[in-house]
């Protein structure tokens, strides 16, 4: 089968790989039919994930039929198209239990501090991800849901990482009507959560970037403010200025540590690697948010030490909420505001690549070249 | 709220999950009540373990699944069980990490020539695209490398004649 492959940082191609195979009990075998490239793969791609290996596939937002089910799969049948959400998880560990999905205790021998998710390096399991045309899929009865009938496969997909982890960082940021909130990045999870700020009540929403392409996609898909850092002096004093001198009642960090911006942090976090990422969009959020405000996380960073303002967050007695988002708990929810028409996830899709031209999809995505918003693959398996 | 509701008639489902009780906690509202029993849950059956799988050492033995992508292999496979003995904490477990990818780099070079297969390095970072939406730009950082290269050539050439002279 076609599959992507990684050989080293900003370096990957497809290859024949062999096709996956169940391995267990609860395994299915998907065959996929789309697949995305996120934002979180270019922090693989840049090579700043440790252990990353090179032959690895990536790819943790797919959808596909299911091709084959282990021995005790009993939610699944063949022939079912189903969505998988990005976190591998069990069901049965007592975080799974109360809905922390993306903090399963039996997917990740690796890391104890992430779960497992596809194709994102050893650190979160080892697994090869979806950008291929087969993919194991663990615990088939508890991740994968059939896709309704009225979902468009676009959305569907956009369904398994980039809706679910936009609408959580806008609900951790526990919104009250008539509230200003601040998103840091314009990329698909900038824009999904700010989309999603006002389905929680939202009286403004504004948001920060440096891509001018981005800041119109912003404003006419999310229907809200957007600016470019570049052009201002210091974006925490222009938030300020913004809210009466006041701070944002919420701020929202949809960045992580490929962070541009402050030339301190992209030295030490992104050049030399002293830090686990770049965190200035995370630098922003504490220090542009109101005394007591809620900063809201999802932009993902690395394992180890970041230089952040604590000193502050104490001072203004902020809380901080971070997650992986728990895709499984909130799909429910989140198909009911699709059909609805609440959320429309394939409005931000801008790109439709085959498999086979894989490597021009990353570098396309990577450099940000022909206003690259999201991009999704297409297995040639898929298009027959 | 209602008449918040009306400035935002344009925003389609403005406020809908909207909760005077959403504290930001939701991820959490399905707590238990005995997480305080910690691994006493029933695990899932054990994935057959068939290729070398390293786990962090602050938990106990392997989960119930894992991935069995890229088993550590060559000089990388050595540095990576060398990192796991470190804890999640320490640099000690991510620098060598960091480090034992950029070695895996060059063993896949490797790999490739061994199998026949000359990687077509260029194509792999994606410069058909960048000829295609970026050719200024390539052409510009293309022009900067030969410069600094014919420079570099130059200046080497050079010392190495002073020392001939002396
Ligand atoms: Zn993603
Ligand atoms: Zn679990």
């Amino acid at each position: 089968m076609l599959a992507m492959n990684y050989r080293g940082p900003f370096r990957v191609r497809v290859d024949h790989k062999p096709y996956p195979e169940i391995q267990h009990p609860q395994d299915a075998i998907v065959r996929v039919t789309r697949s995305c490239i996120c934002g979180s793969d270019l922090h693989l791609y840049h090579g700043l994930v440790p252990d990353t290996r090179v032959g690895m596939t990536f790819g943790h937002e797919f959808i596909g039929v299911v091709e084959e089910i282990g021995s005790s799969v009993q939610n699944l049948k063949v022939g079912d198209h189903v969505l998988v959400p990005f976190n591998i998880a069990c069901g049965t560990c007592s975080f799974c239990k109360q809905g922390l999905y993306g903090n399963c205790h039996e997917s990740n021998p690796e890391a104890t501090a992430v779960g497992g998710i596809y194709g994102y390096s050893h650190t979160a399991g080892g697994y090869d991800g979806g950008q291929a045309e087969y993919v194991r899929v663990p615990f088939a009865d508890v991740g994968p849901m059939v896709i309704p009938a009225d979902i468009h496969p676009d959305d569907a997909v956009l369904l398994t990482d980039v809706v679910p982890t936009g609408y959580q960082a806008a609900e951790m940021g526990g919104i009250k009507p008539g509230d200003t909130v601040v998103v840091f990045g314009a990329g698909p999870v900038g824009i999904m959560a700010a989309k999603c700020a006002w389905l929680f009540g939202a009286g403004r929403v504004i948001v920060i970037d440096h891509l001018e392409y981005r800041l119109d996609f912003v404003r006419t898909y999310a229907q809200c403010e957007a600016y470019n850092f570049r052009s201002m002096q210091d974006p925490v004093l222009f938030l300020k200025k913004a809210t009466d001198f006041y701070g944002a009642d919420v701020c929202i960090d949809a960045v992580g540590g490929d962070a541009a911006g402050s030339a301190l942090q992209t030295i030490t976090g992104r050049k030399l690697m002293l830090q686990a990422g770049s965190a200035t969009a995370l630098h922003w959020a504490i220090n542009s948010v109101k005394k007591g405000g809620i900063v809201s996380v999802v932009g993902v960073y690395g394992p180890t030490d970041n230089l952040i303002p604590i000193g502050n967050v104490v001072n203004k007695g902020i809380t901080i909420r971070a997650n992986q988002a728990s895709v499984k708990r909130l799909l429910p929810r989140l198909i009911e505001h699709v059909q609805a028409g609440r959320i429309d996830p394939k409005g931000i899709v801008t790109h439709r690549v085959p498999l086979e031209e894989v490597s021009d999809a990353y570098h396309i995505f990577s450099a940000k070249l022909d206003n690259c918003i999201k991009t999704i693959l297409i297995p040639p398996s898929a298009r027959v | 709220m209602e008449d918040l509701a009306s400035n935002y008639a344009h925003i389609k489902g403005w406020g809908i999950d909207a909760d005077p009780k959403n504290e930001p906690t939701y991820p959490m509202k399905n707590y238990t009540g005995d997480d305080h029993r910690r691994l006493n849950y029933e695990k899932p059956p054990q994935q057959p373990v068939n290729v070398e799988v390293l786990h962090s050492n602050e938990r106990p033995g392997i989960t119930a699944v894992f991935g069995t992508s890229s088993p550590p292999s060559g000089m990388s496979g050595a540095i990576r069980r060398y990192a796991f003995k470190f804890s999640e904490s320490e640099y000690g477990h991510w620098l060598p990490l960091l480090f034992a990818d950029r070695v895996n780099v060059v063993e896949g070079i490797i790999d490739d020539l061994k199998r026949g297969y000359v990687p077509n390095i260029l194509a792999e970072k994606g410069w058909n695209a960048e000829w295609k939406y970026n050719r200024k730009g390539l052409i510009t950082k293309l022009a900067v490398g030969a410069l600094v290269t014919a420079t570099a050539v130059a200046l080497l050439c050079r010392s190495n004649s002073n020392e001939d002279e002396d």
